[in-house]
């Protein structure tokens, strides 16, 4: 892979999402209020939740206030590069577009996956990092570069997993037309991962752990930061997000074998 | 020229197409049990096409034109056969046979919609490892070409359909491709907008020897450009030649316009005994055999009282839409 020529694709793909997004300026006010009314409202949630008691599934107000922030980031992640692009795999499978994206001398996978940028999303991201750093104070966290290091390895992870994810889902498309729900039921799943996985009963943790991993998506990360977690959760992080993503980059390949295309 | 560019043997396509019958008892069956039929749209094709050569596909609408164009340029996997395109086969989709070749289908877009179409002409400029000074030069001498200089710089969502698809013209050429898969550029466009288009390709192949496959409705797209043409009947070949030998074989007749003097030598033609085309009072049109033509038009001028006379072939969309419903031409 040539990295000059996708790093040069990619400041273009970055221009014109950002170009096309400031044609509709109200748009982009909106979208700016709407990022920091979701985090005020979920804030607000969480302290209605602790109103009555100190800890929920073993973590105190504070702690749970770190799974909120990586949730925030995530949700960022989400809206800035996964929902624009994403969901329109499904218009590109159902309208016969991706044809365009096929025929070009580039990895399709990167195209379809990074060609839209939603810049209000960034603004969440910002958001979910200003609420880590809070969160630093106020459960006296030492920085230091080891911390960091793993803090974002596992934030990198998570958003790995929840875009393999996602985009597993999508590729189905090619063979069912239409997954909107599914993508939809994904995305319900991610909002369960603000609070933390030991406040689920043994069997939902097994299903978010296994099935929908929301536990290795905000939870793993949450305890890294708090410096909770031990090595192997880790590697474990690591390894399950790479395997992730080599599945659903199989999956596409494999996919596309079956791509029909839709008729003129 | 003589190279040949396109080799296509025993090319065979089939999908497996679901079914609906009509009514909720209709859609809850196909909701819960689907039955699907694999039909077989493309059979045992065979075809070379030459560097330069202007092929166009004729075919009613789901004869299997759009699904060849889609299998050469690899859209689509064959389930049987051989081909090479340019020297590659498709469906691998290698980055150099990808820069050799492009498609533009009249009824879809890659132009970024709300952004004018510069910022998609350098988007595909990089996509393509062409520089932005060369792309310049190549911007400006396409748009010359297509004449839509002043259009450059306007959202594509204000453009007209003509412009816009002028436009997706010059999107699908900056990386200056050998082979041109059209599938009905011309859709939708009016007349002025069509004769500009087709004016476009002519010098375009004219300049660069591109080879250029295209299907189209329209038969002045066909008679303007393609001297050769491949008729497709439900997935096989019926035709693979020359356009006026097509229309001299499949054609063998004329019609004859008769302006008869008076109302009585009118109504008396009508009753000779020739095929009748068309009657409006004191003109008749018949459809007469080439080979009879000096007979016939002795006969006429001896038996009638004729104010004038026209010798007209049948129109080509005539012509040509008759033989796409033929299993043999």
């Amino acid at each position: 892979m040539n990295t000059k020529k996708y790093m040069k694709i990619y400041s273009l793909f970055l221009y014109t999402s950002i170009a096309t997004e400031l044609e509709y300026k109200t748009n982009v006010i909106i979208d700016f209020v709407t990022a920091i009314l979701s985090l005020v409202g979920s804030l607000f949630l969480l302290t209605i939740f602790f109103q009555n008691t100190d800890k929920i599934g073993g973590w105190n107000f504070e702690q749970a206030l770190v799974i909120q922030g990586i949730y925030t980031i995530l949700n960022g992640v989400t809206n800035t590069w996964f929902n624009p692009n994403l969901t329109e795999i499904v218009k590109h499978i159902r309208e016969g577009t991706l044809d365009f994206v096929l025929l070009k001398p580039i990895d399709s996978q990167f195209f379809i996956s990074l060609k839209k940028l939603a810049p209000s999303g960034i603004l969440e991201i910002i958001l979910g990092f200003a609420l880590l750093f809070y969160c630093i104070s106020i459960n006296k966290i030492n920085i230091n570069l080891w911390f960091l290091f793993l803090s974002f390895t596992t934030l990198f992870c998570s958003i790995v997993i929840l875009y393999s994810l996602w985009f597993l889902i999508s590729t189905t498309t090619i063979w069912f037309v239409k997954t909107w729900n599914a993508t939809e039921v994904l995305r319900s799943f991610l909002y369960l991962g603000r609070f933390p996985l030991n406040s689920f009963s043994l069997s939902l943790r097994i299903f978010f752990s296994i099935f929908i991993p929301i536990a290795f998506i905000t939870t793993i990360p949450s305890e890294v930061f708090l410096g909770l977690a031990g090595l192997w959760k880790i590697l474990l992080e690591l390894v399950v997000s790479g395997i992730f993503f080599i599945v659903s980059r199989r999956f596409w390949l494999f996919a596309l074998k079956y791509y029909t295309s839709a008729s003129s | 020229m003589d190279e040949n560019i396109i080799q296509v043997t025993n090319l065979s396509k089939s999908f497996d197409i679901s079914s609906k019958k009509p009514g909720l008892k209709g859609t809850l069956k196909h909701f819960f049990k689907r039955e699907t039929k694999n039909i077989e749209v493309l059979k045992n094709i065979n075809l070379k096409i030459k560097r330069g050569e202007i092929v166009g596909f004729l075919g009613a609408n789901g004869a299997g034109k759009t699904t060849i164009l889609k299998i050469l340029c690899g859209l689509i996997y064959p389930s049987k056969g051989n081909l090479a395109v340019a020297g590659y086969l498709p469906y691998k989709r290698k980055s150099n046979f990808l820069k050799n070749i492009t498609l533009i289908m009249g009824q879809k877009q890659q132009l970024i919609w709300d952004l004018p179409p510069m910022e998609s002409f350098y988007l595909n400029a990089a996509i393509y490892d062409i520089n932005k000074s060369e792309a310049k030069k190549r911007i400006k001498k396409l748009s010359n070409m297509l004449e839509i200089e002043k259009e450059l710089y306007i959202p594509v969502r204000k453009l007209s359909l003509g412009q816009r698809m002028k436009a997706e013209l010059l999107a699908a050429l900056i990386h200056k491709p050998n082979i041109l898969f059209l599938d009905e550029p011309t859709l939708g466009l009016d007349i002025n907008a069509q004769r500009n288009l087709r004016k476009f390709l002519q010098i375009y192949n004219k300049e660069t020897n591109a080879t250029i496959c295209l299907t189209s409705h329209y038969m002045k797209d066909i008679t303007s450009l393609c001297k050769r043409v491949i008729c497709i009947h439900e997935g096989c070949i019926t035709y693979d030649g020359k356009l006026d030998k097509l229309l001299k074989k499949i054609s063998p007749v004329k019609d004859i316009l008769i302006i008869c003097k008076t109302d009585k030598d009118a109504q008396e033609l009508s009753k000779s005994g020739f095929i009748i085309k068309n009657k409006n009072q004191k003109e008749i049109t018949i459809t007469i055999k080439k080979d009879s033509i000096k007979f016939t038009l002795n006969e006429i001028i001896n038996k009638f009282d004729i104010e004038d006379l026209y010798i007209n072939e049948p129109p080509v969309d005539e012509i040509i839409g008759n033989i796409l419903v033929k299993e043999k031409v």
